[in-house]
């Protein structure tokens, strides 16, 4: 195991994070913020609690996701499609470190970035809101675990991407309607039957759904089944990065 | 001497059906500074990229001081420094943070004095804080040098180190690589400065259309296919070579002020001695005289030009 490398490239990608920390922390946060004026103070007042939680208080585990899966994807794919842009990715392809450990640098750099970015949207809540965390454990299971994964899939998305344009479309187009449209700012159950079950074939529901149970003990679907789905992405990321690197694919000529 | 990198039947076809290399076969010895020549698009790089893992090979196999490349490549690959021949440097980057990642990344713990070391030896500590992207393109190249010097490698691949680099820069340069050899680092170069090959290489491989059509020791080299002129600067002008003197491998040059008296170094009579007791029989008198030996360009030209047949 090279730990040398692991860390070099952690600390790399980290010191990236700190250089452009106005487009790195406090936009994401203005953002957020923005959301909870929005729909939490000028349309969520009109609105009456949903399942018993205050609808400013229902939006916050949504808020985060949306921040974190976007943040993580986004972060993580700039950060192994800069080198391969620049041409620096020579260095990496020439050095002792294995796919496993090139990974963990980069993807362990973007998922302690979105991890910091989730918790301090928390703490801006807490301004906005009154918030209780059901299960503390388990929030910071799913927001640890949500961070990987989506930073797993950047990574991927950085390796795959042949331009800048590639880049960005799927966390806009992709991630971001499947967030709003996997409960962010409403409960599944309040859709239609039909729609009810067209929305379980969004893996981002899951996502949502366990960590709101986390904070108020209420979720479209079982815990223990957005933990599993979790998992299951976090595995398929994991194998597709692992072929990535077996057979060179968009890295080694 | 040993070899520390050995090349055996390696190929290498792309995607698009271009075959880069075909079967190379090559051995480079431990501790030498090795030269490899040849004209664009010959395969240089591409060799240089299977040994160091950027390049994925069609078929053959390579070991780096035993070590092969795919299956233990964590050795091999901790042994080689790249300098490549882009200038892919990060921009954002110090110089120091830069050299340091690379130590990090090739699996080497903290060493500040070395790397100070490498910096100071390439001219490049007053410029340790600066990023990179503030530098010229000289610089930069020898950031580069420093980034693959930081792991302490014993074998240094160099593709073109000294493209864009000024004279005085240069003869830096080539110091640290002859400091580098003398401490017993193997060093394999690609230059399209065949003057610095010819002034730095002990070997000298030359590859053409994929293939390695020669490689020998430079000195050996320059003295099989080295041909040596003699000119002589005649006292009178001749209007044409005599006839008496027709045996010799003679031309006029300089309107008839100059002959010129071509000959092999290897044979076993170079005629030297004949020819001049010819031109005192003739009483053709010269002023003065200088020989002249081709230079490894002219040599390298020749070989390209008429494919690997001028080995043999």
């Amino acid at each position: 195991m090279n730990s040398h490398a692991i860390l070099a490239i952690y600390k790399f990608e980290m010191s990236r994070t700190l250089r452009t920390i106005w487009q790195s922390i406090v936009s994401p946060v203005i953002s957020t913020s923005l959301y909870f004026v929005v729909f939490g103070a000028a349309i969520g007042s009109r609105i009456t609690e949903i399942e018993g939680v205050a609808y400013g208080a229902f939006i916050v585990p949504g808020l985060i996701m949306l921040m974190l899966l976007t943040q993580s994807t986004m972060n993580a794919s700039f950060g192994i499609y800069f080198p391969r842009f620049t041409g620096t990715i020579y260095e990496l392809l020439s050095a002792p470190v294995s796919s496993f450990e090139i990974a963990c640098g980069y993807v362990g750099a973007a998922a302690t970035k979105s991890i910091v970015l989730g918790l301090i949207i928390l703490a801006t809540s807490w301004l906005f809101v009154p918030l209780h965390i059901a299960h503390p454990f388990w929030m910071l299971t799913f927001l640890v675990l949500t961070a990987i994964t989506f930073s797993l899939f950047g990574f991927i998305i950085g390796i795959w991407a042949d331009g800048f344009e590639q880049l960005q479309i799927i966390p806009l187009l992709i991630i971001t309607p499947l967030t709003f449209l996997g409960g962010t700012f409403y409960s599944t159950h309040v859709l239609p039957p039909f729609w009810q079950t067209v929305t379980l074939f969004n893996p981002v529901v899951y996502l949502i759904s366990g960590f709101r149970w986390s904070f108020f003990e209420i979720a479209d679907v079982s815990p223990m089944v957005s933990l599993g789905m979790t998992l299951v992405f976090l595995c398929l990321c994991l194998v597709t990065i692992w072929w990535i690197f077996k057979t060179g694919y968009r890295l080694k000529k | 001497m040993t070899s520390i990198i050995s090349i055996s039947g390696l190929s290498k076809t792309y995607a698009s059906g271009f075959q880069a290399l075909k079967t190379i076969n090559l051995d480079i010895k431990r501790g030498e500074i090795f030269a490899l020549l040849g004209p664009n698009g010959a395969g240089k790089t591409t060799l240089i990229g299977v040994i160091c893992g950027i390049v994925n090979p069609t078929a053959g196999t390579v070991t780096v001081d035993g070590h092969e490349i795919a299956s233990d490549y964590r050795a091999a690959r901790s042994l080689i420094g790249l300098v490549p021949q882009e200038l892919t440097t990060d921009a954002f980057e110090t110089v120091w943070a830069t050299v340091s990642f690379s130590r990090g990344l090739f699996g080497k713990p903290k060493n500040p004095a070395y790397i100070e070391k490498i910096l100071k030896d390439l001219s490049l500590w007053d410029k340790k804080d600066n990023k990179i992207m503030t530098l010229s393109g000289g610089m930069k190249r020898r950031v580069l040098i420093a980034k693959a010097l930081s792991h302490e490698p014993q074998v240094l691949f160099l593709d073109e180190p000294t493209a864009g680099v000024d004279v005085e820069l240069r003869k830096d340069m080539w110091q640290v690589v002859r400091d580098l050899r003398a401490s017993g680092v193997t060093i394999i170069l690609t230059t399209h400065y065949i003057e610095e090959a010819e002034d730095m290489a002990d070997r000298i491989g030359v590859i053409s259309k994929g293939e390695i059509i020669l490689v020998e020791n430079k000195a050996e080299l320059m003295r099989k296919l080295g041909k040596k002129q003699l000119t002589l600067h005649l006292q009178k002008p001749l209007d044409a070579v005599p006839t008496e003197l027709a045996t010799h491998n003679l031309a006029l040059a300089d309107d008839g002020n100059e002959l010129v008296f071509t000959y092999d170094t290897m044979a076993e009579r170079t005629g030297v001695t004949a020819l001049l007791s010819d031109l005192a029989r003739l009483n053709i008198r010269f002023r003065d005289l200088q020989t002249t030996q081709s230079s490894l360009e002219d040599i390298f030209i020749g070989l390209v030009h008429n494919g690997a047949g001028a080995t043999s």
